[in-house]
């Protein structure tokens, strides 16, 4: 009976298991669509759906210029381009000749032994006609013709792109590979010089890293320190005074910007990083204090009074005693701390717009027609990695720091 | 209560608090002083806003910018569309966060289905935003819809929406996006709730017979009720100020703007009225601001 039993169990939560399943794959997938296509090349963003790569690669009749290229050159080169003798139209050595369409369309049009290059059937007269087929004939030569492999459809060109902030059309890879079109980039081609490029993500990354630590560790410190106030010392108007810090937490980020970035601008403070980590302290502070105040004030009493009878004094008992006992409660705000910072966008937008931080970046990056996904979906998982990383291993502390306080913001 | 036998002198409380006071003076009870003041100026911050008044226009004298904040017609789509996230997207997440704590309680894989769930809340607004205007894209004309819902309407049969440019769908598509990124959030302090209920408690109401409906709203919902006020008043105040989502999607545009991408927008070309969007939106935050503080007095005496 015990195996009916098992089953028995199994059948009545499946509805549950279901439920649970799908919505994680509900949450999990626009993440996952956005990783895979960071993966793809321009080309196969633009022309296909992320979840085709499941599907296998698409047939030779598919690719784009097939048409084209066996109803104009296929009578003469073959369908498999070697058709005329000492010619191969897709081993690559046409394309280097004629990197692109015009000027293929230009050779072309000259004739061949006193005759037409295209004769049966002929190119049509007017060059926008002619040059919609020589394009996608010039481009279904530069396809592979071989099946590709699974994961020979993902390359790590868009974090490269990404991180240096190339915008063209192909790859930074492809650019600074190829002798000639080296000249037309802005790029010096030496990785390390590119990567400092103020348009790209690498600075980016390390203009957040500059921001974040700082305005993580600076709220931290200045909160215990009025925590232990709140918590350990007597003074009148203590009560009071804290209800007002813990009121402060709701009053919106967006109340404050302007009247700060014009002390800044009158101080020369605009667009430095000390003017952000003070204002990131300033917002951080009222709930780094309340979490902190309640985690000191939940400490045992006896524990100060003994220290106190062995002859420490308040400075003492801050730094032996109640800072190694409340770093849960320093963990918890760190990581709380962090991620809001790193993610932050307003803030950054407006106090440090010379030295985009990568969500700032992010927005730069951003083509109103759509023809970016590829540099976007890049950029984007770029900026999640830490955060990611610090969530995934720390997530006990962040959800425990959470349940600890209110509302941050 | 702090033990009265440690010796204190008279500065040394001054002394552990001044750091946070003055940069608390600086960087947010200064600065909404004056924000308020600027709200009573013109463009430049110069002179009175009923200097902006128009010769035959309605005219709220030094309240001029409030009668913008109030009136224009931008604004008051703002002010709607605040409203219809309140009304939709707030519920629509606590009941969801709920929905997946109750549900991923029963599994075993419970804290990988959580912890999966919870995720969007490490990355950035403008990371979500890239993802859901990649999901929510169209192509127009001949080609394969790359975006996951257009190509599923496409493969069924439909016509492709454009989601973000569509008056009667981008806002609902929007706060799509607020559940998937809070849902996480209300899910963990919920849960926690859930885990705290007794569990004789339930057993001795599912021996009697009661099914799980029963159990639900009769035993659990009452007792994880402060949590659900707690959870819900922290949405309304994140909705309240929404931003980020509709800046990176749609930058306010088709009839989905939101107050403080409003504010946001005025920031530079026109303080005056930028500030007293401000001001409003704290204005609508107080009343939670309010009952927040009065629960931290009642948590303060049951402590």
């Amino acid at each position: 009976m015990k195996p009916f039993a098992k089953l028995n169990k199994f059948l009545k939560k499946l509805p549950v298991h279901l439920a649970v399943i799908l919505m994680c794959l509900m949450w999990v997938l626009p993440t996952l669509g956005l990783f895979v296509t960071s993966f793809r090349s321009r080309e196969d963003v633009r022309t296909t759906g992320w979840w085709t790569v499941f599907s296998g690669s698409e047939t030779q009749e598919e690719l784009a210029g097939f048409d084209e290229y066996s109803t104009y050159c296929a009578p003469c080169h073959a369908d498999d381009g070697q058709g005329v003798e000492g010619i191969d139209l897709f081993g690559g050595n046409v394309l280097a000749e004629y990197p692109r369409g015009n000027r293929l369309y230009l050779y072309l049009k000259e004739p061949l032994d006193g005759e037409p290059h295209v004769k049966d059937p002929p190119l049509p007269e007017t060059p926008k006609e002619a040059l919609d087929i020589v394009n996608p004939v010039h481009s279904y030569m530069a396809e592979p013709k071989e099946s590709e492999t699974f994961f020979g459809q993902f390359s790590a060109n868009n974090y490269l792109d990404a991180l240096v902030g190339y915008k063209g059309t192909k790859t930074y890879a492809e650019d600074c590979s190829s002798e000639e079109a080296s000249a037309l980039t802005k790029f010096s081609c030496n990785l390390a010089d590119d990567l400092a490029n103020p348009e790209g993500m690498g600075r980016a990354f390390i203009n957040t890293l500059l921001v974040t630590i700082p305005a993580t560790i600076l709220p931290i410190i200045i909160a215990a320190f009025a925590a232990y106030a709140f918590a350990w010392l007597d003074f009148p108007g203590r009560q009071w005074l804290f209800a007002l810090l813990v009121g402060l937490q709701i009053i919106p980020l967006q109340m404050t910007l302007i009247p700060i970035s014009r002390i800044y601008a009158r101080l020369g403070m605009q667009d430095t990083f000390l003017g952000i980590w003070l204002f990131h302290t300033g917002f951080g502070l009222p709930y780094a204090i309340y979490l902190m105040r309640n985690f000191l004030g939940s400490l045992p009493k006896e524990v100060f009074e003994s220290a106190y009878i062995d002859g420490a004094d308040h400075w003492k008992a801050f730094w032996k005693i109640a800072l190694p006992l409340a770093m849960p409660a320093i963990a918890s705000l760190g990581i709380f701390q962090f991620i809001w910072v790193w993610n932050d966008f307003l803030v950054a937008k407006i106090f440090l717009a010379t030295k985009p931080v990568l969500t700032v970046q992010i927005t730069n990056l951003i083509d109103p027609r759509g023809q970016n996904w590829h540099l976007l979906t890049g950029a984007a998982f770029l900026s999640f990695i830490i955060p990611m990383i610090v969530f995934f291993a720390f997530q006990k502390f962040f959800v425990r720091g959470m349940l600890a306080g209110s509302v941050k913001g | 209560m702090a033990p009265k036998i440690m010796k204190q002198g008279v500065w040394a409380p001054v002394m552990y608090l001044l750091p946070a006071l003055i940069i608390m003076s600086i960087f947010v009870v200064f600065p909404m002083v004056n924000t308020v003041r600027l709200s009573f100026l013109d463009s430049k911050g110069q002179f009175s806003a009923a200097t902006t008044c128009l010769e035959g226009q309605p005219c709220w004298g030094a309240f001029e910018n409030y009668r913008y904040a109030l009136t224009n017609p931008e604004m008051t789509t703002a002010l709607k569309n605040n409203a219809l996230w309140l009304l939709l997207m707030v519920p629509a997440t606590v009941i969801m966060g709920l929905l997946i704590a109750l549900l991923a309680d029963k599994v075993k894989y419970e804290p990988i289905a959580k912890s999966l769930i919870f995720m969007p809340v490490a990355i950035s607004f403008i990371g979500a935003g890239i993802i859901w205007r990649f999901i929510y894209s169209i192509q127009s004309g001949e080609g394969e819809q790359i975006g996951l819902i257009n190509a599923i309407l496409v493969a069924i049969g439909k016509e492709p929406v454009a989601w973000m440019s569509s008056p009667a769908v981008n806002n609902y598509a929007l706060m799509v996006v607020g559940v998937w990124l809070w849902a996480g959030f209300c899910m963990t302090i919920l849960s926690a709730a859930l885990k705290s209920v007794p569990a004789e408690v339930l057993e001795a109401a599912r021996v009697d017979g009661a099914n799980e409906f029963q159990v639900f709203f009769r035993i659990m919902l009452p007792i994880v009720m402060p949590t659900v006020v707690v959870v819900t008043t922290t949405m309304v105040i994140n909705v309240l100020k929404i931003f980020d989502i509709v800046f990176v999607m749609t930058g306010g545009n088709f009839g989905t703007e939101v107050i403080a991408n409003r504010m946001f927008k005025l920031i530079v070309t026109d303080t005056g009225r930028s500030m007293a969007i401000a001001v409003l939106l704290v204005a609508l935050t107080i009343p939670v601001m309010i009952f927040n503080v009065s629960r931290f007095r009642q948590q303060e005496r049951s402590r």
